[in-house]
């Protein structure tokens, strides 16, 4: 049961946006353009929770529509994008922001890129010198 | 040859983690509030002449705070336990209603009956993503402290009740008596 | 009573996948010509049987039997008749049918084919492809079953998915899967050479083709998917970085790793190890896909309806193909190894390099598709992993591999050349620096690191890609079509590089509201919205905007964004109205009524987006020209029958003696 009750959710959010609800941002919420891109980036980053696997910017479900206001409010009232993200973890855990912050459990992902690419480059350079020391004009069977 | 093992290695210690994840439901959502002191807030009660409902109304003994809304199906599942446990008077059930126009919440709750001490209409969600929620329904158990619990998320039914609430409230039942 | 002849006919083709995966292989093993020359035919009888069961399927959809649960939770009386046949593989069950189908037509392929073969290869290959169709058949009717009744039976269906009623989407999935499951021939393949203790470079040219056709429909298919998420989804974007795509895309870097291997192998009989942990890894990759979007492990915005029970059954799958088939590779890949060498500026350093990136970029994806699962199986919380991520770890190894491929398809076999190289194309070097850093300015007026490199490495490659075969037909050179088809897929990829990077870079896109007599502006361009009318389609509602779009002044299009209510699912949808030209789309897709007759639009302006897909299809192009290069056709043919009755021989005495 517990697996589909967010159905309820989704359902919901489909029935008010064809009602009179309205979503996605209408107008730009800063005059300002460096805060407008801004803006644009954080919700971009930003999980909607209750969907599937959507950001606040492309989601229409009330709880994104929420969360945005939240957004725009806080950093209408100067908040850094740290304290946004904070305010975001403190209440949703890591789950609400797509690009996790750098700790102890996602080190591996942030520095898997590090670490393959040494991996893939000893590799790489150890095969062409031991390559390096056949005879070039013998091909493999 | 142990480089050629490789691959076989990589492989089962992903298949592991397959065989892990299968038995966890990747649609929920632990809180971090647990353990954490309820969020303050306030917000008017959908009683027909509003009063206001806030943290405070939840201290001195363990509460339910229950998360619902008119809209939602699985809140008319679990209603008839919430009623149930309302009429035993088991516990103060406090509820906080999510996403709802308040005449429909309040014609939901003529309809349906009323389980709760009070009903504090979130008119613009923050006190709802103050508490984290992401759906309704959603039962934080908070004790006589102000202290989160438990959170539990989906429908209440008399076995949730059983295996996540009634161990915790007998524990807090054993604190307070000593 | 027909929809029962359905199951039957699953029921004994699972019983001929079953002799088709036993017999040949023993017969491999003991050297029987009887048992191996089973394959073949068993492998028609169950294609036939296979065929026979989907058009029964087919056939209940069409005509609307909504006495089968599958057919009435996935269509309705309403839907049209081609979208009817779609809604088949519209869900899980009748997808799985059609995966079935087509590893069954994969399979009759080699077998028709296998006359080239040595009949010992040949019968392991059509074994290990019989064990795989075991396994899809047991799966779906066990857990997947799409003839199961309905009682009583539904007065009418609940109708297909209203976001897969799209022409794309009916061509989408049966693309995608030829690719996917194509992939098990070369998997097939590796398993027959690991089973004969010998691979050598003809092997490798048997395999490529089969490589190459799987690999051209995984990119049409994945591209495909990708221009559907664009205007059907209304969000403008063309990559989500989702599970599901990201399970399409591990495939296609493995099989883009596998193909430029098999080069080496089939050139230099080297790499040959590798080339086969590539062909089992690209066909695992595709399994493992199936297996993230059907067993609900991992949310995503499209997976399939999500069962435990289905789950473990792929994941029990999983495990015994895949773990044999690397312990397999424990087993014989040790004495594989040759003693022919390279130069640090051959080809071979070039392709090496190629496939290390590339191999790097699928681990990367995968670690992060699968690192929300990692967290959550230590019990360390939840996190979640999204775009920006994927395209930071992305972009670290396919920026150099965009750089290397210009100079690596110069490069000559053995030896290298690499001064000569890079002293040939100074000129179309320093063309692309300068496109890269002023074009930018001249056109976007502005410009920074990240675009200048993209644009540079793509028209880098482009030019290297003509400028290359036009020195060589000018030296009286005549191409081969399989280099034509490498140039001209390079090229392709030049193209993508340069559509993603300036879209990326300098795409607009605004959330506006927008009535009537009220114009706004983005990018340039004026939005009009002139009048919205409403109409009915087949099985929907729908609101259509006519939205008149300037610029200067001067007229650009007339557009017509779409909302469309589908009645029975309840369920609205978005039609983009889209004005697309090479260079730029506009777009407009309307999201939600504000009252006063205005609405919520979602703008956009995209440069170059359509190279994107312009640049997969030249890909994919590429891939069919060498698929049509002589050597496969004629040459092969000939030549491996006279080499192919040779290792028949020694396969029969070394085989035992080796297993």
């Amino acid at each position: 049961m517990s697996r589909y009750w967010w159905l309820s959710v989704i359902a919901l959010a489909l029935v008010t946006t064809s009602a009179s609800v309205f979503a996605i941002d209408t107008d730009r919420a800063f005059d300002d353009d460096k805060m407008q891109a801004r803006y644009q980036r954080l919700i971009a980053e930003v999980r909607c929770i209750t969907c599937q696997n959507q950001t606040i910017k492309d989601s229409n479900a009330p709880l994104a529509n929420d969360l945005r206001a939240v957004i725009r409010e806080q950093m209408k009232a100067g908040a850094t994008d740290r304290e946004i993200y904070a305010f975001l973890q403190q209440r949703y855990g890591d789950f609400a922001l797509y690009k996790p912050p750098l700790s102890a459990k996602t080190a591996l992902l942030w520095f898997s890129p590090l670490i393959l690419m040494v991996i893939g480059g000893v590799a790489f350079y150890r095969t062409v010198a031991a390559r390096g020391k056949f005879d070039v004009s013998v091909d493999g069977e | 040859m142990v480089r050629f093992l490789v691959p076989l290695g990589i492989f089962v210690a992903l298949a592991a983690f397959f065989v892990i994840g299968l038995q966890k439901d990747p649609t929920l959502i632990p809180s971090p509030l647990l353990d954490q002191q309820l969020p303050a807030f306030s917000m008017q009660s959908l009683d027909d002449e509003p009063v206001p409902v806030d943290h405070t109304a939840l201290a001195g003994r363990p509460t339910l705070l229950n998360v619902w809304g008119s809209w939602c199906y699985n809140c008319r599942v679990e209603h008839d336990f919430l009623m149930q446990l309302s009429r035993n008077d088991v516990i103060d059930i406090y509820g906080l209603n999510w996403n709802d126009a308040r005449e429909d919440a309040r014609g939901w709750l003529r309809q349906f009956g009323n389980p709760y001490v009070a009903s504090g209409h979130d008119i613009d969600g923050r006190v709802a993503i103050d508490f984290g929620v992401y759906g309704a329904p959603e039962t934080f158990l908070v004790d006589g402290n102000g202290t989160i619990v438990h959170k539990h998320i989906g429908p209440l039914s008399p076995d949730v009740w059983l295996a996540d609430f009634v161990p915790r409230l007998a524990a807090l039942d054993r604190a307070v008596s000593q | 009573m027909i929809p029962e002849l359905g199951q039957i006919a699953l029921i004994i083709a699972l019983a001929l996948a079953a002799l088709q995966g036993t017999l040949p292989l023993i017969g491999a093993h003991r050297g029987d010509t009887a048992m191996m020359s089973l394959a073949k035919p068993a492998a028609l009888a169950q294609f036939g049987f296979v065929l026979i069961a989907f058009l029964i399927l087919v056939n209940a959809f069409v005509t609307s039997d909504f006495s089968l649960q599958y057919v009435a939770t996935n269509s309705n009386s309403q839907l049209p008749v081609m979208f009817r046949v779609a809604a088949v593989w519209g869900a899980h069950e009748g997808s799985m049918l059609l995966w079935i189908l087509i590893l069954a037509v994969w399979t009759s392929a080699v077998a028709l084919r296998s006359r080239s073969l040595p009949l010992d290869i040949s019968a392991r290959v059509l074994g290990v492809l019989g064990l795989l169709s075991v396994g899809t058949l047991l799966f779906t009717l066990f857990t997947s079953n799409p003839f199961l009744r309905l009682q009583p039976a539904a007065s009418d269906g609940v109708d297909l998915n209203p976001l897969l009623q799209d022409p794309a989407l009916i061509i989408h999935p049966p693309m995608l899967y030829v690719g996917y499951v194509g992939l098990s021939v070369a998997f097939a393949f590796a398993i027959a050479a690991m089973l004969s203790g010998k691979l050598d470079r003809q092997w490798a040219r048997w395999t490529r083709p089969w490589t190459t056709a799987a690999w051209v429909f995984l990119t049409l298919g994945i591209s495909l998917g990708s221009w559907w998420a664009y205007y059907e989804l209304g969000w403008g974007g063309w990559w989500f970085w989702d599970p599901v795509e990201n399970a399409s895309f591990m495939p296609w870097l493995a099989a883009t790793a596998l193909f430029h291997s098999l080069a080496v192998t089939e050139s230099r009989g080297l790499f040959k190890s590798w080339t086969l942990l590539l062909a089992i890894m690209a066909f695992s990759l595709s399994l493992l896909g199936t297996f993230l979007v059907r067993s609900g492990i991992l949310v995503s915005v499209h997976a399939f309806a999500s069962d435990p029970a289905r789950g473990y059954f792929i994941l029990a799958f999983l495990l015994v193909v895949i773990g044999i088939a690397l312990a397999l590779y424990a087993w014989r890949a040790p004495s594989l190894d040759t003693q022919a060498g390279f130069e640090a500026t051959s080809r071979e350093t070039f392709l090496l390099l190629n496939n290390v990136l590339l191999v790097i970029a699928a681990s990367l994806i995968l670690i992060g598709t699968l690192y929300p699962l990692f967290v959550e199986a230590l019990d360390l919380g939840k996190v979640s992993v999204g775009k920006d991520v994927f395209e930071l770890v992305f972009i670290i190894p396919m920026l150099p591999l965009a750089f290397l491929i210009g100079v690596g398809m110069h490069t000559t076999w053995r030896t290298g050349n690499l001064a000569y190289v890079l002293r040939q194309f100074r000129w179309l070097i320093a063309v692309s620096l300068v496109a890269g850093i002023v074009v930018p300015f001249a056109v976007f007026g502005s410009n920074n690191v990240m675009t200048a490199l993209g644009i540079i490495a793509a028209i880098w490659i482009m030019l290297a890609s003509i400028g290359a075969p036009l020195k060589l037909v000018r030296g009286g050179t005549a191409l081969t079509r399989s280099a034509v088809g490498m140039h001209l897929a390079h090229f392709g990829v030049g193209l993508f590089t340069l559509g993603a990077t300036v879209v990326s870079s300098f795409g607009v896109e605004a959330d506006r509201s927008i009535s009537a007599g009220q114009p706004v502006t983005a990018a340039g361009y004026t939005f009009e919205l002139r009048s919205l009318e409403e109409g009915q389609g087949p099985n929907y509602a729908f609101l259509k905007g006519v939205v008149d779009v300037t610029k200067d002044g001067k007229p650009v299009a007339t557009l017509f964004p779409e909302k469309r209510r589908y009645q029975r699912q309840e369920s609205l949808m978005t039609e983009a109205g889209i004005d697309g030209r090479i260079a730029r789309d506009v777009f407009v897709a309307l999201g939600d009524p504000l009252g006063n007759d205005a609405w919520s639009v979602r703008l956009q302006y995209k440069p170059l987006i359509r190279l994107i897909w312009l640049g997969t299809i030249v890909m994919a192009l590429g891939g069919l020209l060498a698929l049509s290069d002589r050597r496969y056709r004629v040459a092969s043919a000939a030549k491996t029958r006279v080499t192919g009755a040779e290792s028949t021989k020694r396969a029969e005495t070394a085989a035992p003696g080796t297993a």
